[in-house]
């Protein structure tokens, strides 16, 4: 005697949290059933596995079902169909925009395109995340970048407006768009220490300081791409590392104002410019800390160099962005 | 022309890309009443269109107001080609006819299509403007009011119960018109909805008619049933009690219910007599007929055993009934009554109440259940040239093609006469009068049915009569000087003179009266009953294999089979409860189900212990072959289990009566032996009846004897049956006896199975356990399912069997969870005060630990809204940001008013989408209902041609009641209702064909809209009036402590 058909519809739509998260990484049923065994769900309930295999089934249909609504999530708060109290549905949410680390630092800064699509195979492999629950991700990461591409206002906001999402997640999502919008490689070997967190922090001071909406609130794509003009003027501080003068002169001034606060005074010196070089010699943070302040106040020091309100939008932004990529 | 009807279609949103081009809409409305029809402009490429039309008109008679569905089609206009239907929304106006329900209709509904389900939702708001008609000979009965509860509803006072009205319609059914082949599924499915609502109103507006002439003003426990009799037509029925009631206001609501008699009552308490004639001067042919045509047709009815519980003694299977019933089905129906007066009376006095509660001394005594059933052919009545006719000129007015075929519903009326009147005489012989929570049902394969009827025959109150019987004045003198409690269970029966052997004893309440051993009854537990710990779930379950027959010898099979299965589901009704350790059944309903080659017997009750019935009796096992050593072990480890079996019970469900020492009772009435015996009333019970006496000498035990295989698996099976999980319990009735604290928490659901037997060669053994696995898995399953509400009780347990194809069982479950207060719940004893007293603190101090800010956001439009829930998850709800809860809310519907509003909850800012509770029970536990809405009673179809693309059968079905369920709400949220109570799904029929990616499903279901508000929130409103009713719920918190 087999069953079936086999369904239970609450009027209230009964949300299995543990199984949603098994149904979102991309578990088959018979897997999310053996791994619900193995919780130890049979003895705490004293069900049987026929049991867990029919509850299983039918939550997995009911994520599916709600599926569909999730892609527009506003569309799940005014559907009718069913009926999940307000705090269950922002879970829904949530959840499922909710990203693997493993999986997004392997995505991020890439073309959210068909062929990365392709790739999905071998990011799966990489990183254990099972194929399903990557296509899910990269599905999400592509449908909230074709939503708010196009958008005026700001990026953190129109995600959280359409996808009504949690602030911390839409802000993850406006660095993940920032990134393939502007394909940041983000995937070259020496950034690899760096967690999505310190690339999200970089994104989100980028996103504030160096895009158009920095400086005007109403034109197109303002948060999206890097204000271009920015960019340009940015050729104007070279002059800082090209002239030779300049240069020494801001040495001179950096090294003045931090001899002896900095431990590790000598190699500063000879090293003057680089993050890498720092780690590798093991600078404390505070060091690091101390040293970029003075190197970025000292320019004001500087005759001759005019580009102080540019230097600081671009400075104020690499200081923290360095700091925050500035571990092990 | 006594109405008119105004429409207004406001806007669509969520519609279907219709477009492929351009992945847009050009959606436009039809608006239909009748025959008139409005149609509004194009709303050109949009998914969200905003008509804002202008109020469509229809002025119609109040007959068609009753009888007709407004029907509201949405269209994507195509310049080129025919315009493609999205789908459609039927609403059924009947509650804008009386004017204590809604006054106005308003709001999303979703549109549906019988193949695509859902497509998006239509916002329309409906009024209708009464004129009075002073017409005496009106056809219409707008103002009768219908409640599917099956008790007095909560804000009315009963001032005259009348009693029983029923009414049948019949038509040809659309899906057997020669049309349908040619015309696409949709159109078919979208005839049948129609048609089925068309009738269902009819239906409704004679039955009011009738209510009308009896001179009441309501029907309660209304329930409708469709009878799909496939190629012989499509019946509609409906059975209700007409009562007389009064609104009740503040000012009437201490005054005593059901107290002012009728002088139509004299003959019979309760029933108008029959001179008065409750048929209906409508001239409809359905009435007009008065000949028998029974014997036109073929007809077996089966005799008929009556519950009364008289249960102690043996069961072995060669004990009297069994020879006195394999007499009986010998005899036929018409046999049976012959010299009957009532024969062909055409008498409409059947004092039957469809009532399962009941007002404060109303109910007097229960005598016990009575049912009868009866097998049918249905013949096929249809004459081709007619059905020619009929598919030509499309019309479903129902008049015209019943002046074709008077005599159809004439027959189906008679087969009911023919039953109601087995079930009345049966009430007679157990010294009843009338019979309460009565109910009707069929059961129907290819050409054969069961009709089947059932209640409990019981005494009603002779207050009701103004001028009592000696009798009466007597009895109730004596009642008045008992404590209360006890006196239903009293027989009513002559002792001296009784219609079967019974084991009485005294009373163990009063010691006064006679009660029986063991009670069984249809109705819930009257709120005075006394009760030990608490009830439970009592299931009989019972598969009979049955050769695959034709016409009459079909029909004479399971007319064979019938009294056997009747009498192994009471003996298993009988055992389970025993070995519960329990006394009485209430709420019991046994459904025959009858496939092609089996009959299913399913018999569901709420066991618990009375305490003025005597404390039931063991089980006990006798071998038959007493000399054989181990099995003599065998036995009696059988025995060991369950007597082990009955203590557990008896723990679990906290059954301790209090010992009573015997002399105090008295001894028995003389009755030689104890005996199961199952009885029909009338000629046959004073056949002499040759009995086995198997009772091994233990007084009161109950033997259970062990003489063959059958009867070892019939013992095992008593012992698989797994209590529900520790914090579970469940029960049929309304509530659980014994639990009195729920909390708010409520779920309904529906479950469905459908299993294939694997076997062919099957047993009726091997069917027998597959059947219980199947329920008890599903029992289970559900338990699992709900194991977050624990401590939980499952109430309305409502189980429908169906056997849909050969080797399919299709079993459907509703059902409500309710999650009760543990530590409150043990104290039965705590008064009324206290205990709201304590539930306001407890609520008020959970509404306390929410920040102020949430109440002081809610606080200017809507003071009292935010309830529990809401806070709850207002608190958890980070994942909605700030910026959405500045959108402003949009009510679903103009006439909620603030404190109802849910959906104002700052939560749920930007959802329009108000939660609408569901539950087959008559209230919502932790909240007063403020106002009847009016009756929901829907039935959709659904069918698909890709069923694998849909997720298969599962799939599909999941998605179509998800469909249902969304559907009933939005039709209650637009009466300005925030809840269905009394809700049931009275049908489920599924049909599937894998092989062509097909399947098909009919649901039909009903209900009460009302609004309904948390004590909590009475509470605060009631003591923040004279302070301002500004002040945030929170502030409630300093007026309880």
């Amino acid at each position: 005697m087999t069953n079936e058909l086999d369904i239970f519809v609450g009027n209230t739509t009964l949300i299995d949290e543990d199984v949603y998260r098994l149904w979102l990484d991309g578990y088959s049923v018979s897997d999310a059933v053996g791994l619900r065994v193995r919780s130890g769900i049979l003895e705490q309930t004293g069900a049987t596995a026929g049991v867990l295999q029919s509850d299983t089934m039918d939550h997995y249909r009911t994520f599916h079902m709600l599926e569909r609504l999730l892609h527009t999530p506003p569309k799940l708060l005014h559907q009718l169909v069913f009926q999940i109290p307000p705090s269950r549905q922002a879970l829904l949410i949530e959840r499922y925009y909710a990203f693997d680390e493993a999986f997004v630092r392997e995505v991020l800064g890439k073309k959210l395109s068909k062929g990365t699509k392709k790739d999905l195979d071998d990011i799966s492999t990489k990183t254990g995340v099972t194929l399903k629950s990557c296509r899910r991700q990269f599905d999400n990461f592509k449908r909230v970048f074709k939503v708010v591409e196009e958008m005026r206002g700001s990026l953190a906001g129109n995600i959280q407006q359409h996808f009504l999402l949690s602030d911390r997640l839409a802000r993850d999502y406006a660095a993940v768009v920032f990134f393939a919008n502007n394909r940041f490689e983000t995937g070259k070997k020496k950034l690899q220490y760096l967690t999505f967190g310190d690339l999200a922090f970089c994104a989100e001071l980028m996103i504030q300081n160096w895009t158009p909406g920095a400086v005007d609130s109403q034109v197109d794509d303002m948060d999206v791409d890097l204000d271009k003009e920015f960019l340009q003027d940015l050729k104007e501080l070279k002059v800082l590392v090209a002239d030779k003068d300049l240069l020494d002169l801001h040495k001179s001034l950096v090294c003045t104002a931090l001899r002896g606060k900095l431990s590790v005074f000598p190699e500063m010196e000879a090293n003057f410019k680089f993050i890498e070089p720092c780690r590798s010699d093991r600078w404390p943070l505070n060091d690091v800390r101390l040293f970029l302040n003075q190197y970025s106040a000292s320019v004001h020091s500087l005759d001759g160099f005019r580009h102080q309100a540019l230097w600081d939008r671009y400075m104020v932004t690499l200081r923290s962005c360095l700091l925050r990529m500035y571990h092990d | 022309m006594p109405g008119k009807l105004k429409v207004k279609i406001v806007a669509g949103r969520h519609l279907p890309v219709m477009d492929r081009a351009s992945d847009l809409t050009d959606a436009f409305v039809e608006v239909k009443f009748g025959n008139t029809t409005f149609k509004t402009d194009v709303y050109h490429k949009s998914l969200n269109p905003q008509w804002n039309s202008e109020w469509f008109k229809f002025e119609v008679d109040d007959e068609d107001l009753q009888d007709e569905p407004l029907q509201i089609t949405v269209l994507d206009h195509d310049t080129y080609s025919a315009n493609d239907a999205i789908g459609k929304v039927y609403i059924d106006i009947d509650p804008l006819l009386y004017s204590e329900a809604a006054t106005v209709i308003s709001g999303w509904f979703p549109i549906y299509d019988t193949i695509h389900g859902i497509r998006g939702e239509i916002n329309v708001v409906v009024k209708v403007d009464l004129f009075n008609d002073l017409n005496r000979f009106r056809q219409s009965s707008c103002g009768v009011k219908f409640f599917c509860t099956t008790s007095i509803p909560k804000c009315y006072r009963a001032v005259i119960i009348h009693g029983f009205v029923e009414e049948l319609v019949v038509n040809e059914d659309p899906e057997y018109q020669w049309i349908d082949r040619i015309r696409t599924p949709r159109a078919s499915n979208e005839a049948r909805q129609r048609l089925i609502s068309l009738m269902s109103g009819e239906l409704q507006r004679k039955i009011g008619l009738k209510v009308l002439e009896m001179r009441g003003n309501a029907v309660v426990g209304y329930l409708q049933c469709f009878d799909l009799e496939g190629e012989s037509g499509l019946v509609v029925r409906a059975i209700g009690t007409a009562c007389t009631l009064d609104k009740l206001s503040s000012t009437a609501a201490f005054l005593p219910a059901c107290n002012s008699p009728s002088k139509e009552m004299k003959e019979s308490p309760l029933v108008h007599p029959p001179s008065h004639g409750c048929r209906s001067t409508h001239n409809s042919p359905i009435h007009t007929a008065t000949g028998s045509r029974l014997t036109q047709n073929f007809s077996v009815s089966v005799p008929t055993l009556i519950y009364t519980g008289m249960g102690s003694g043996s069961a072995g299977k060669e004990g009297g009934p069994f020879k006195a019933l394999l007499r009986q089905q010998t005899q036929s129906a018409l046999e049976q009554r012959g010299g009957s007066p009532h024969r062909f009376c055409r008498s409409r006095e059947f004092p039957f109440f469809t009532l399962t509660a009941f007002p404060p001394g109303f109910l007097v005594h229960v005598g016990g259940v009575v049912s009868a059933r009866s097998v049918k052919l249905l013949d096929r009545i249809h004459n081709p040239a007619f059905v020619g006719i009929m598919g030509n000129t499309r019309s479903y007015k129902l008049l015209d093609w019943n002046s074709f075929n008077s005599d159809e519903p004439e027959t189906r009326d008679a087969w009911w006469a023919e039953i109601r009147q087995e079930i009345k005489s049966h009430a007679k012989a157990l010294g009843c009068h009338a019979v309460v929570g009565y109910s009707e049902s069929t059961s129907i394969c290819e050409e054969v049915c069961i009709l089947s009827a059932s209640g409990t025959a019981a005494v009603l109150n002779p207050r009701f009569l103004q001028d009592g019987t000696v009798e009466g004045c007597l009895e109730q003198r004596q009642e008045e000087n008992l404590p209360p409690g006890c006196g239903f269970c009293h027989i009513p029966y002559d002792e001296l003179n009784m219609p079967f052997p019974a084991h009485l004893t005294y009373c163990y309440s009063c010691r006064k009266q006679k009660v029986p051993d063991v009670l069984f009854t249809t109705i819930d537990l009257p709120t005075d009953a006394t009760v030990v710990g608490k009830g439970c779930l009592i299931q009989a379950r019972l598969c009979r294999l049955k050769k695959k027959a034709q016409a009459e010898a079909n029909a004479t099979a399971i007319s064979n089979l019938l009294p056997f299965m009747e009498y192994e589901v009471h003996t298993q009704l009988m055992n389970k409860l025993k070995l519960k350790g329990m006394n009485a059944l209430f709420g019991l309903r046994i459904q025959i189900t009858v496939g092609e080659n089996m009959l299913m017997g399913l018999a569901s009750a709420t066991g618990v212990y009375l305490t003025a019935l005597p404390t039931p009796g063991g089980i006990q096992i006798a071998g038959k072959t007493p000399n054989d050593g181990s099995y003599e072990q065998h036995i009696s480890h059988m025995q060991k289990k369950i007597n082990d079996t009955i203590a557990k019970n008896k723990e679990l469900y906290e059954i301790n009566p209090p010992e009573i020492p015997e002399e105090i009772i008295g001894s028995p009435i003389p009755e030689p032996r104890q005996r199961s015996r199952l009885l029909r009333s009338q000629s046959e019970s004073s056949d002499e009846v040759i009995e086995l006496d198997l009772s091994h000498g233990k007084k009161d035990a109950f033997v259970l004897e062990i003489d063959d295989t059958d009867a070892m698996e019939d013992v095992h099976s008593l012992l698989t049956d797994v209590p529900p999980p520790s914090g579970f319990y469940s029960c049929n009735t309304e509530i659980m006896p014994g639990i009195n604290n729920w909390t708010s928490e409520i779920q309904m659901f529906t479950s469905v199975r459908v299993s294939r037997l694997s076997n062919i060669n099957l047993t009726n053994q091997t069917l027998n356990k597959n059947f219980n696995d199947l329920c008890e898995n599903l029992l289970k399953s559900l338990y699992f399912k709900l194991r977050s509400m624990i401590p939980c009780c499952l109430c309305h347990v409502n189980f429908t069997v169906s056997l849909p194809e050969d080797e399919l069982i299709q079993i459907t479950v509703t059902a409500v969870a309710i999650t009760f207060d543990k530590h409150q719940a043990v104290q039965t004893t705590k008064t009324h005060v206290e205990k709201s007293l304590q539930r306001a603190s407890a609520d008020n101090e959970e509404l306390l630990q929410f920040p102020l800010e949430l109440c002081t956001d809610s606080l200017a439009s809507h003071p009292f809204s935010p309830a529990k829930e809401h806070l709850e998850s207002a608190s958890s709800n980070s994942g909605i940001p700030a910026a959405q809860r500045a959108v402003s809310v949009e009510k679903a519907s103009p006439l909620t008013e603030g404190h109802f509003r849910q959906r104002s909850a700052p939560a749920c800012a930007n959802s329009t989408v108000g939660v609408v509770k569901m539950t087959p029970l008559s209230f919502i536990p932790g909240a007063k209902i403020t106002k009847y809405l009016g009756i929901i009673n829907m039935f959709f179809i659904r069918e698909t041609t890709s069923l694998r693309e849909e997720g298969g059968v599962s799939g599909f079905l999941h998605a179509f009641i998800a469909e249902v369920f969304a559907m009933v709400r939005a039709h209650v949220a637009a009466l300005g209702g925030n809840a269905v109570v009394s809700y049931i799904m009275k049908q489920c029929v599924f049909m599937e064909n894998p092989n062509k990616n097909q399947a098909q499903c009919l649901i039909n279901v009903s209900g009460d809209a009302v609004i309904f508000v948390r004590e909590s929130e009475l509470e605060i409103i009631s003591a923040q009036q004279p302070i301002a009713s500004c002040q945030p719920a929170c502030s409630g918190g300093e007026i309880a402590t």
